[in-house]
């Protein structure tokens, strides 16, 4: 099947079966290998994507849901890693072996857009579908309230979401 | 034997010019030590470096070791830099490939790191500036000794003359490298780059994704793979529906890989494919007959059992008897027993076991995440029939690791299926395959009786240690190696018990007795091996003595470490003086006792050594009515020496530490027919941001000791430090992990 979306800002035609995850299409047929695979069933967050503005697991999204949506993976975020969390992130070192970290920046960008100036409880809710072994979660709620704090209008994406990460 | 830079007088610096003016400076090994490790036959030496500068002053840093998160890949180029006396912004870091002859040993594990690097590592810094001084001082035609250096400047004073380093880069790279036992050092207060902050080499690379880790690599003309291995830990595949798989959507390749190659893998069906999730597909589809083997007797209820009938029996051995345990229990004013039991655990790092291999003519390259590349090299010469020298090793980031990538078991299936397609090929675990084919901690179970006398005073130990032996197979499976020598009988990797763990020595009456039954699981080194699974044992079991002798906890430690040890021979053992020291400080850091904390909460102490670390523990502990745990704050305190080479990444390791014996609390891997239960994070949830406590109040105690590691010593305590707050909030002793066996669970 012929899927055609808008990766990154720029359209892109992938013509796989249907029901292949957009995390596979991703890494084995665009080549796009930020955004990772930790568990493949919805469990750990590692694979980390915006739908339609929305933080989705790439590894549960069949391919043919985001024909004729836009998708931004962790490569997309911005031009050259100045978006306030990935420079957050960087200043307070928060990766360890950094694998998770794509998924939890993308989950992060998420929650910035529909919240803000987050609590610590807005936090937990919204990254508590991330896993991080290495265990860096106050490094990464440090990083969240850091980039809030500098980034000058509080609010880093332009888009209308909500996430799926608060349950 | 395993080559490492001691830097005596077996190894030697070399240095070579680099075209267009600069040098570079690497240590090599003699060739009887390359020899001795089978690759003597490599290509003649090629100057690849430690350190190379270039004419516009850009000092070029080699980081040898493996990185899985720990932060090797910074911490010992700013051991060289600062030596080196550079500025940290006019550092680059390559990271090596495998070439154990260049760089020594080249291994993550163990907390070696820095005990093992700290000298040489500076003394090869030191030995680069020395280099550009006599440079300078040869061109101005002044004595070396009066040329300083600042960050990238040689200087002389005298004459008012200065030059970066990059302009006598080129002048450098003919003198003769010095003596390392010539190099003065710098004082410690002198350090610019030591004991600062400096955060991650690849961090811009992980914020912006790029490719960096072994399940990143691309090669031209990869496939993407999977291997089934028999779901009973050591069984074969005996025959399989490959024709049907061969058949299915974007397959290329499916066959068997008949049984262990090497001693380092495992029998199963290899499925090979255009992407990852075809592969995957198929294999949801594969039929397999397999041969089980001995290990499908294996079982969690079958050990306990097994475990609860030697606990009446006489034991199989004594490991220590101090003084007369018999007659002190019998004597005691006081006696407590406790039964204490913890599980298997996986390491599941967060990013599955994976590899890429490509043979072409007779040669392998392989791109392995692994903690032991040079442990991989001769077993998979041998398996694939080709020599050491045939093969190439690059080291990509581990997106984690904690022991598991040890093992280079998906290392060697890799090349093997490489070798049998005949194209580059990545085989990548699932989830199910890391969790189901784990080198896992072994379970164990501790049966203690402790004696106190009238005042409370602990004078009687003994701990029957029933744990696993290897008599039963697999052996394979553990991913190449030396050939394992000594008793056919031993313990199962990690299933031992140290006689002169703590609180042996400090008790005058102690015996160790271990029993052994036998295990087919595989096991294996987890993130502080031993230890983590020890420390909740010894130091619960200490809690509840000083709770019957009626004394504070911490006190209790206090005194105990306050007595006159037995002495023991050898070096390296357990200090009392550090660990009083530390714990002292936490209990000073965590207020404890001093602060009144609201109903349900209660704090727990523990301590550990180990990895040559001291580390004392405090956990805050909050259980609401349905036994709900917040764990609301942890402080920990630790000796590993004189220096903290990266304060920030030190901070971080702890908090990864505690984070991690946290998510042990409430884990666990059980054994059914030989099979694992558990195949993913929904049945073996690991520590979420909601469950990990929002403050973690890291300080260390600097002592007059060389610095030591801290990927694993920060662990051991947190474990009991929670289960004896938990005791004091809620009465209940907890005595066997998981704490979801006692109706405990995250809130
Ligand atoms: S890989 Fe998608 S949630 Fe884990
Ligand atoms: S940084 Fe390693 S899993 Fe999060």
């Amino acid at each position: 099947m012929a899927v055609t979306f808008t990766l990154n800002g720029k359209s892109t035609t992938v013509d796989v079966p249907a029901e292949m995850p957009l995390l596979w299409v991703l890494r084995d047929v665009l080549n796009l290998h930020g955004t990772k695979f930790g568990c493949g069933v919805g469990q750990c967050g590692a694979c980390t994507v915006h739908l339609r503005g929305r933080a989705v697991r790439s590894c549960q999204t069949p391919v043919a849901n985001v024909d004729g949506a836009a998708v931004t993976t962790i490569e997309g975020l911005s031009a050259d890693g100045t978006h306030p969390l990935q420079q957050a992130w960087k200043k307070l070192d928060v990766p360890e072996c950094g694998y998770c970290q794509a998924g939890q920046i993308m989950a992060a960008a998420a929650l910035l857009t529909t919240r803000p100036n987050p609590s610590d409880t807005d936090i937990d809710a919204a990254m508590n579908t991330n896993l991080c072994r290495c265990g860096t979660y106050v490094r990464i709620r440090q990083g969240i309230h850091d980039a809030v704090r500098s980034s000058s209008n509080g609010v880093p994406s332009a888009t209308t979401p909500t996430t799926e990460d608060s349950k | 034997m395993s080559p490492t830079i001691t830097l005596d007088r077996r190894d030697f610096l070399r240095v070579t010019a680099l075209a267009g003016g600069g040098f570079v400076l690497a240590t090599y090994l003699e060739p009887l030590d390359l020899l001795a490790q089978g690759r003597g036959n490599s290509a003649p030496l090629e100057p690849n470096a430690f350190v190379a500068i270039d004419a516009g002053g850009i000092v070029t840093i080699t980081a040898k070791n493996p990185e899985i998160g720990q932060g090797v890949k910074v911490m010992l180029p700013m051991l060289i830099a600062e030596e080196l006396d550079v500025a940290w912004r006019d550092v680059r870091i390559v990271q090596a490939d495998l070439d154990p002859s260049k760089y020594g040993q080249q291994s993550a594990g163990g907390s070696r790191a820095t005990p093992s690097n700290w000298t040489p590592m500076r003394q090869i810094g030191g030995a680069a500036r020395q280099m550009l001084i006599m440079a300078a001082a040869q061109s101005w035609g002044v004595p070396a000794s009066e040329i300083t250096t600042t960050p990238g400047r040689l200087v002389h004073a005298a004459s008012n003359r200065s030059a970066g380093y990059g302009e006598f880069a080129s002048a450098a790279a003919r003198v003769t490298p010095p003596a390392f036992d010539s190099l003065t050092l710098k004082d410690p207060k002198d350090y610019r780059i030591i004991g600062t902050s400096i955060a991650g080499v690849d961090n811009h690379k992980i914020v912006t994704g790029q490719a960096l880790f072994g399940s990143d690599v691309t090669v031209p003309g990869m496939l993407h793979g999977v291997y089934q291995r028999c779901p009973v830990i050591g069984g074969k595949a005996v025959s399989a529906n490959l024709d049907a798989i061969r058949a299915m959507p974007g397959i290329r390749h499916a066959f068997i890989v008949p049984e262990g190659v090497g001693g380092g893998s495992m029998s199963g069906v290899a499925i090979v494919a255009d992407s990852w999730w075809y592969a995957e597909s198929a294999r949801k589809k594969l039929t397999v007959t397999w041969d089980n083997g001995p290990t499908a007797a294996d079982s969690t209820a079958g050990f306990d059992t097994m475990a609860a009938t030697m606990a009446t029996q006489a034991p199989q051995s004594t490991s220590r008897a101090d003084g007369d345990v018999d007659a002190a229990l019998a004597g005691a004013a006081r006696t407590v027993e406790g039964a204490y039991a913890y599980p298997f655990l996986a390491h599941a790092p967060m990013e599955p076991p994976n590899a890429t291999a490509s043979f072409k003519d007779g040669k392998l390259e392989l791109w392995a995440g692994t903690q032991q590349p040079g442990g991989v090299v001769n077993t998979i010469a041998n398996a694939l029939g080709i020599t050491a020298a045939d093969i190439t090793v690059h080291l990509p980031r581990m997106g984690g690791s904690f022991g598991r990538r040890l093992y280079n078991d998906y290392v060697i299936e890799t090349a093997l299926i490489a070798k049998t397609v005949g194209a580059p090929v990545q085989i990548r675990w699932s989830r199910e395959d890391e969790m189901r084919n784990e080198v896992f901690r072994p379970a164990g179970y501790h049966y203690l009786k402790g004696g106190l006398d009238a005042s409370g005073s602990l004078v009687a130990w003994r701990n029957h240690f029933i744990s696993f032996s290897n008599e039963a197979p697999p052996a394979a499976g553990r991913g190449g190696g030396p050939p394992q020598q000594g008793p056919a009988v031993r313990p199962a990797p990690s299933s031992t018990l140290s006689g002169s763990e703590f609180p042996a020595r400090f008790v005058p009456n102690f015996a160790t007795h271990v029993s052994m039954m036998p295990l087919g699981v595989t096991t294996g080194a987890h993130r502080a091996p031993g230890s983590c699974a020890i420390s909740f044992v010894m130091q619960s079991f200490l809690d509840e003595l000083a709770d019957a002798a009626g004394k504070d906890p911490l006190q209790f430690r206090l005194d105990l470490m306050a007595r006159t040890p037995v002495p023991e021979g050898g070096r390296g053992g357990f200090d009392a003086e550090r660990m009083t020291a530390v714990l002292k400080a936490v209990a000073s850091s965590s207020g404890w006792g001093t602060r009144p904390l609201p109903e349900g909460s209660a704090m727990g102490v523990a301590f550990h050594f180990s990895h040559s670390g001291y580390f004392a523990e405090v956990a805050e502990v909050n259980v609401d009515a349905n036994k709900r745990i917040k764990v609301n704050k942890v402080w920990v305190v630790g000796d590993i020496g004189r220096q903290i080479v990266n304060p920030l990444n030190a901070e971080s390791q702890v908090h990864s530490a505690v984070n991690d014996g946290l998510s042990q609390l409430m884990l666990e891997i059980t054994v059914d027919g030989g099979r694992v239960v558990q195949g993913n994070f929904d049945t073996y949830p690991v520590l979420r941001m909601r469950q990990a406590p929002p403050e973690v109040d890291v300080r260390f105690v600097l002592s007059d000791n060389d610095p030591t590691g801290l990927g694993e010593p920060a662990l051991p305590p947190v474990i009991p430090a929670v289960t004896n707050a938990l005791f004091r909030a809620t009465g209940t002793r907890v005595r066997s992990l998981p704490l979801t066996k006692h109706g405990f669970s995250w809130r």
